[in-house]
This record gives structure tokens, sequence and C-alpha cells, in this order.
């Protein structure tokens, strides 16, 4: 019986002109567009240029600035005023302003003063700026001062970072792994919560609820196809990290596919659950966005989870994206063994009982 | 014709509150997006998880440690006694950063003048990675620097750095914006089309359109409650926002109302398009939700920042309409500055309104042959 309720489910899904689009393409599109959009790294940050002083240092100064490849320089204005206004127009994001006299007074007083100023209504994009602009005056004033005092004392203490794991600071090879689960996460959660209340309002379900078919049946044969397709995103998404990023795992792959079963099972699982309580495709919808939002954003997607209050640690620790997550990285970063990920798996498989019995429960014939 | 108009609304109206879970949700996401941004959902690194190896162990090293330690950035986890043991923890996530001295560090200091640190750090987050090692280094040369162990050049540019509209980098500024952006077009353009397109489904639309009432006032009907909604939910933002969190309204109430107005036609006009293109439910909800909803968080500079972006997806984001409203919004709201800055992003937000207006009408008028 369960063959042919299984059988039924996909002709249906093939059935309809949408859905394999979005079992196939939308995995792909999203895979090649997502690492290039969801980045914390800061570029192409404008710069508006005052330069009061105009000498041999000032320009120097400003050649450096332009020739950095985060910033663009898009302006020399004669007034602080004139470029505030580039900012407030958002053709600028940065006014760096040099006062007269900036090269005299390092020289005679050996100290002077340069303002920077940035548009920090986005508190990353503002610092940041600020920072790669501090970093190169810093450069700058070190090597005017060796200039100008011959002989520098060397010595010291260096200190040496090693980026471990990530040695060129590749930020996709951080997001690429996470952003399979979260695409994972859309197609295998929106569509099953979209399924069962689909059979109820075409009126299916009166139906099936007449037959002899059994609760866990019901769910399993909605379950499983899920289970295949949801393989089928996850391989798709293995082979665009791996020939459009050149992304592999450095740990077993088969330990990643063991951990697709298990996050499958527990997200459609999850689904099913909303679309036993819902009764239309609307509700359904706003229920599992409502969650499947929740559980992104405090799962460690885009920030990091070990940042946030622990209240909020707490309410993401329910979250099974949480874990899986983490699992990604830390096989295709790291190359963490089955053996050293034993508590994600038994809390996932922890997820997975309760979850896809809550679904069978949930599931009444009944009305 | 009035009258007809304020029953197919009041009609509109009950299908809407007879539904109390999507209702609830409606009103409350606003509400609960703005807490998860503002108070759970944070950029800053704080508390990170260090380990020590320190082979060195004197009263130096053992100094930096505990500088290390007391500071809000960290909390000592780990002390290791061997490289492996490194190795092995961080694959198990136990740590997020090392410090590493070697043996004769403190010997080589005193001695040569000289000596290295090495800090290791988990780049799997290079950002996090990033940060975690100038914190680290800053700690670092400032206990050495307290202990007078490293030379001093009299030298320097001084620089003096202004934060802009938001001193104390709170990014509930930066969100704000963002959240209304993505909570006005969930509601209109995600909600209109599905309720003229389960009226489609279920075939009460023919009943409508053969019905004496015109077709534009169905529409009209059918887009007055989300509106309303929309409405509502904007003045919960700006109230949770302005007393809840304390972000500024330094612009004028006036034009941000103006702007708002203007950014729920062009929501619900896209509504009216997708009901025209899409058949089921089904399709309305998958075609809004991820042809619009994820673009609209992803590319519209809510949570990224659009211009580090490659050119094509910079291309994209140019026909996001929430791309426009959120940076009118940070400017009219944040910023504070005058209505003349904001008058392109209007102009395209109208312009992009008359078009989805234009396209509807069309194909609705087609349908009815």
């Amino acid at each position: 019986m369960l063959g042919y309720l299984i059988e039924k489910e996909f002709k249906q899904i093939f059935r309809d002109k949408f859905l394999p689009k979005i079992i196939f393409i939308f995995p792909f599109i999203a895979l090649i567009l997502l690492p290039f959009a969801a980045n914390y790294d800061i570029k192409n940050v404008r710069l508006a240029i005052v330069d009061n002083d105009n000498t041999t240092y000032s320009k120097g100064l400003i050649n450096r600035l332009s020739a950095n490849e985060s910033i663009t320089l898009t302006a020399m204005k004669p007034t602080y005023n004139s470029a505030l206004s580039l900012i407030q127009s958002d053709k600028a994001d940065m006014i760096i302003n040099i006062p007269k006299g900036f090269e005299k007074d390092f020289i005679t007083q050996k100290k002077s003063n340069i303002l920077v100023s940035t548009n920090s209504v986005n508190g990353i994009k503002g610092s940041m700026g600020a920072l790669y602009a501090l970093n190169i005056i810093s450069d700058f004033s070190n090597d005017k001062t060796s200039e100008v005092v011959s002989i520098q004392q060397k010595g010291g203490v260096e200190i040496k970072p090693l980026y471990q794991f990530n040695k060129e600071l590749n930020y996709k090879l951080f997001m690429v792994p996470a952003l399979m689960v979260m695409i994972l996460t859309i197609i295998c959660g929106f569509l099953p919560a979209l399924n069962i209340v689909g059979e109820k309002e075409k009126g299916n379900m009166e139906q099936i609820n007449v037959t002899p078919i059994t609760k866990p049946i019901f769910i399993l044969s909605k379950l499983i196809p899920y289970w295949i397709i949801g393989t089928i995103v996850i391989s798709i998404g293995f082979l665009v990290a791996r020939f459009v990023y050149g992304i592999i795992p450095v740990g077993n792959i088969f330990v990643v596919y063991l951990f697709s079963f298990i996050f499958i099972l527990a997200i459609s699982g999850l689904g099913l659950i909303l679309s036993n309580y819902a009764s239309t495709y609307q509700q359904a919808m706003f229920m599992m966005f409502f969650f499947i939002m929740i559980l992104i954003l405090m799962s460690g997607l885009y920030t990091p989870f070990n940042s946030m209050p622990s209240w909020a640690q707490v309410i993401g620790s329910f979250s099974p994206l949480k874990y899986f997550i983490e699992v990604m990285r830390n096989i295709y970063l790291k190359g963490s063994t089955l053996m050293e990920l034993l508590p994600q798996l038994y809390i996932m498989l922890s997820f997975v009982v309760v979850i896809d019995t809550w679904a069978v429960l949930s599931y009444r014939k009944k009305s | 014709m009035i009258k007809q108009l304020l029953s197919f609304i009041k009609k509109e109206f009950l299908h809407i509150f007879r539904d109390t879970w999507t209702m609830m949700i409606i009103l409350a996401l606003p509400v609960v997006m703005m807490l998860l941004f503002g108070y759970a959902v944070s950029t800053e690194i704080k508390n990170t998880n260090i380990g020590v190896l320190n082979l060195s162990k004197d009263e130096i090293t053992n100094n930096i440690i505990q500088r290390l330690d007391k500071s809000e950035y960290f909390s000592l986890a780990k002390n290791y006694s061997s490289y492996n043991e490194v190795e092995h923890s961080f694959r198990r996530s136990e740590v997020g950063v090392v410090i590493v001295f070697d043996e004769n560090f403190s010997e080589n200091l005193l001695h040569l003048n000289k000596a290295d640190v090495q800090i290791i750090a988990d780049a799997s987050d290079p950002n996090t990675a990033r940060t975690l090692v100038s914190y680290v280094t800053n700690i670092v040369a400032q206990s050495l620097k307290d202990l007078n162990k490293t030379p001093q050049t009299n030298y320097q540019i001084n620089p003096e750095v202004k934060l802009l509209y938001n001193p104390l980098m709170k990014s509930s500024y930066n969100f704000v914006p963002g959240v209304m952006g993505f909570i006005l077009i969930l509601v209109c353009a995600m909600m209109t089309s599905v309720s003229i397109v389960r009226e489609k489904e279920r075939g009460t639309m023919e009943l409508l359109l053969v019905s004496p009432t015109r077709p534009i006032i169905i529409i009209l009907a059918k887009v007055a409650p989300y509106f309303i909604i929309s409405f509502i939910n904007l003045l919960t933002i700006l109230t949770v926002s302005y007393f809840v969190m304390g972000v500024p309204i330094n612009g004028s109430l006036f034009w941000i109302f103006v702007l708002s107005i203007i950014y729920i036609f062009v929501s619900l006009s896209l509504g009216l398009l997708i009901s025209t293109v899409a058949k089921t439910q089904l399709t309305a909800l998958l075609f809004s939700g991820l042809i619009l909803l994820m673009p609209a968080m992803l590319l519209s500079g809510m949570l990224f920042n659009v211009e580090s972006m490659p050119l094509i997806l910079q291309v994209i984001s140019q026909f996001m309409p929430a791309k426009w409203f959120i940076s009118a919004m940070r400017k009219l709201m944040i910023m504070g500055v005058d209505v003349k800055y904001v008058l392109k992003e209007m102009g395209v937000l109208v312009l992009m309104a008359v078009v989805f207006v234009t396209i509807s009408l069309k194909k609705f008028k087609k349908r009815l042959e």
C-alpha cells in the first residue's frame, strides 16, 4: 500500500508545472547566486576627500587610499559640507578631511590630525570602512616616521596569525555548505507544509480518510518522497559546490549524506505537522514562514551562534538547522569525523523521533 | 457604487478575520522580527572560547592570558599541553581561537628583545576569525606596552573617527527600515495574490465576474484590507522601534508616510500582477515566496551590503522595489535628510507601480473575454 501512495505523491508532484522546476532549478540558481549576495565582506567603500593641505604628504596619502582595493575614490571636494551632502544623497560612504598644515605639523610638531567620517547607518559598513582607512593612515604614518627618523628601532614582539582551516579567508567556503542547508530547509520544509493542506483544499482528504490507510503509513507516504527529493537537492548542492566553487569536503561525504537523511526527516516532519493543523494554503505558508525564519536567523547561518544572548541561544538550540549547519561546516572545512560529531547526531535523531511522532499523532482522520 | 464597494470590502475583511492563525502571524511577525534582529541576532563578537598553549609559563605570559580571560571578548576555555590537542579541539568546535607561546618566549623577549606569539584562529568564518585575531593582537600588544616591552615612536598621525548618524553603532538603525520593506511587501504582495487566486481556484471568481459588479470594484475591494493591515504593521514597526529600541525618527513623519504609501501601492500592484499570472494558490505562494521575498531579503540591502556584491547582482537589485524603499527610508528616518534627497527613489517606485498596474490590468481584462 505504501508503494502506491508514494507513486501517487510522485505523480502529483511531476504533473504540476511549477514543482519540478523548483526541485531541480531552484537549488541550482540559489546556490550560484546566494553565496555572492550573502556576504559580509565590505567592498567598494565610496570615499570623498577634502584636501585642505595640498602638499606632498596629503597627495601621497590620497594615492594610497585610492590604491586600496576596498576603497573607491569618488570625489574631491573643496569643503567638508559639500562632501557631507554627497553622503546625504548616497553618492559617498566616507569622508576623509585632511586639515591645513597636515604636513607641516607632522614634521615640526611630530603630530598631525585627520578626520575620518563614515555613514554608519549600516554599522558594519561604517566601521569596516573606517577600519580600512585607519590601517592605511597608520601605515602611512609609520612610513613617514621612518623617513624622518632614519633608523627606526626594530624588535619587539611579532604576532603571527594562523588562519586554520581557511587560510585564504574565503567567505564562500564558509557560506556555501551552510546555504545548502538553507535551500534544503526551504524545499523540504515548505513543500510538505503545503502538501497535506493541499489535499484538504482540493477535498482529497475526505477520500483518504475513509480508506483503511493507517496514520503512520499516511505520514510515511508523505515523508519518503521528500526524503528522495531532499537527497536530489543536496546532491545538486554538492555538485555546484564542487564544480562552481571548487569546494570539496575535507571530511567524508557519506557522513554528510547520513546527516542530511536525518535532517530531511526532521524538517519535512515539521512541515507536515503545520500542514496537519492548517486548513488553508495561506495558513500553512505563513506558519511555516514564521517558524523557518526564526529557525534560520537563530541557527548561526549568518551571524555567529555564540554572540547571541543566552536566552536566544536556548531558543536556537531547538533548531535542527543549528546542528546540521555545524555538521556541514565542520565536515566541509575541518574534516571532523563521525565520532567527533556524535553529540550532533544524537540530538538530531531525537528531533526526528519527537517531530515525526508528533506528525503522526497530529493527523486526525476525524474532522 | 460606494455602497457596493463597501460591502465588498466588508466581505474581504470577514475572509481575513475568520482566518485567526494568519491574522495573528501577520500582526505578530513585525514585532517578532524586530525583537529577533534587535536583541538576538548580532554580528558583535563576545565571549569567544579561547584556548591557550603556554609552553613558556612565566609571569609575562600568565599576565597576558589573564588579561585575555578578563576581557569581555574572551573566556578561557582550554589549557593545552601539546599541539595535537589544539587540532582536535578545533575539530570539535570547542574553541574559536588559540594563542601559543613557545618555550623560550620570555627569555627571547628579555635577552634578544624579539619574540614570537602565534595566534591560531578557526577561520571557517573568515570575518569572525579576522576580528578575533585583531582583538587578541590588541590585547597582547597593550599588555606588552604596559609591561614596557615594546619600543615607542614619537611621530604620529592622530585620526579622529566620526561615525555619522549612528555613533553608538546600533544595528537596529540599519534593520528597522529593512524590516519595514520586508513586512510590507510580504503582506501586500503575497496575501493579495493568494486571496485573488483562491477565488479563482475555488471557482468563486467566475461568480464575481458575472455579477453586475465592475471588475475594478472587485480589485479595489481585494486590495483595500491589505492596505489597512500593512498600514497597521507600519505603525507597529515605527512604535516599537521608537519607544522600545530607541531608534530615532530624524526626518519628517509626513514624508515617511508618503514614501510608505507609495511603496504599499507598488507591493499591492505586484500582488495583483502575480495573481494574474498564477493559476493556483500553490504557484502564487511559491512564486511570491521564492521570487519576491527571498530576493527582497537578500538583495535589498536589508541584511547584506549591495555595493559589495558582484555587478550582476547589483543590477538585479535595481529591480527590487524593496531596495529603493529601504534606501529612501534609511535616509528619511535615520539620516533625517530633506525630501529632495529621496526624490529619485520615490520616482522609481512610482514608475514601478505604474508599470505593474498597467500590465496587470491588461492581463485582467484579457481573462474576462
